[in-house]
């Protein structure tokens, strides 16, 4: 994923416009870039070339359904733990061979390595987080999410 | 909320995306050998069971200018937390606002919330923008600024497709 920002002047007005409507959401009718076009005055092959070439140039990252994985019986975990400087790399690499850990991130913290474990089954965390405890012999600290109350990103473009 | 075989081959189908075609839903149905209406009627209600949060563009924040983000956590009073939360969740740079369990001793934030910006000192002033909000209902926060990505895997799908 492109993590720089465009050069000025990749987008014009219009660009700008379908990526701030199309956050918003797709209509889920047969010919859903007909409707947006009109709402837009653009053509229905306007907004779909404009959408390929947005894909195509890392201003979007992805054009589609977004799916709750936990409502579709997943379980998720973020855990955190505290790894001394020395191991670090060693411990990145047991951590990271684990298959149910997803994202994994080094923080400037004292606990200093934070991923994401995704399993089938809520026992599945667990398993996880006691199998990295012991190839570590380290704390994995466990933070289940408890209530959300916002997931999604809206940037003006 | 619960889902049936149909959909789960819906879902594996569009896990990439959907196709920028004038007709995306019809060529789902036609990939899977099912019906466009059909298709469609199927998304629509895992959108409002909550299957589906919502069919859009997700925007790389990166390329649009917003290079900065930092995980801040707060230490929030337990009878207000759910009050504010949403408050929190609601502001404009905040992408993820979750309630979770404090791990004493240590780490006493219960509020969650991952702030983005152009810069790092516009994250810190959005970082200020939150304490405000919270007030004295906060005992103390910290940022969490990443330093290396050190796996990044897409969330599998899971269970019995």
């Amino acid at each position: 994923m492109r993590r720089a920002p465009l050069p000025e002047g990749t987008l014009d007005a219009m660009d700008r416009a379908l990526l701030n409507g199309l956050q918003e959401g797709l209509p889920v009718t047969r010919r859903p870039f007909a409707r947006i076009a009109a709402d837009l005055g653009m053509t229905e092959c306007d907004v779909i070339d404009r959408v390929a070439r947005l894909r195509e140039i890392g201003a979007i990252t992805r054009f589609g359904p977004f799916y709750d994985a936990e409502a579709m019986g997943g379980a998720f975990c973020l855990c955190a733990m505290e790894v001394p400087a020395g191991q670090f790399e060693a411990v990145v690499t047991l951590v990271n061979a684990v298959p149910e850990v997803a994202h994994n991130y080094e923080r400037a913290h004292r606990l200093n390595m934070w991923f994401v474990l995704a399993c089938e089954t809520p026992d599945g965390i667990a398993a996880a987080a006691e199998r990295i405890e012991r190839e570590t012999v380290l704390t994995v600290l466990c933070f289940p999410k408890e209530k959300e109350f916002f997931i999604g990103f809206r940037v003006m473009a | 909320m619960s889902i049936d075989a149909t959909d789960r081959r819906i879902i594996a189908a569009t896990a990439g995306g959907l196709p920028l075609a004038p007709e995306p839903f019809t060529a789902v149905a036609e990939w899977l050998g099912l019906d466009e209406g059909e298709v469609r009627r199927r998304l629509v209600a895992m959108q409002a069971s909550g299957v589906i949060r919502r069919i859009a563009v997700a925007p790389n924040h990166y390329a649009l200018g917003m290079t900065a983000n930092g995980m801040s956590v707060w230490d929030v009073d337990d009878a207000t937390v759910d009050d504010l939360g949403p408050r929190v969740g609601a502001l404009d740079f905040v992408s993820h606002c979750y309630r979770r369990p404090r791990a004493r001793p240590g780490w006493p934030y219960n509020l969650f919330a991952m702030l983005h910006g152009a810069s790092r000192e516009e994250v810190e002033a959005k970082r200020r923008v939150v304490s405000d909000l919270l007030g004295p209902a906060c005992r103390s926060h910290d940022i969490l600024y990443s330093t290396r990505i050190l796996k990044k895997t897409g969330l599998r799908l899971t269970g019995g497709a």
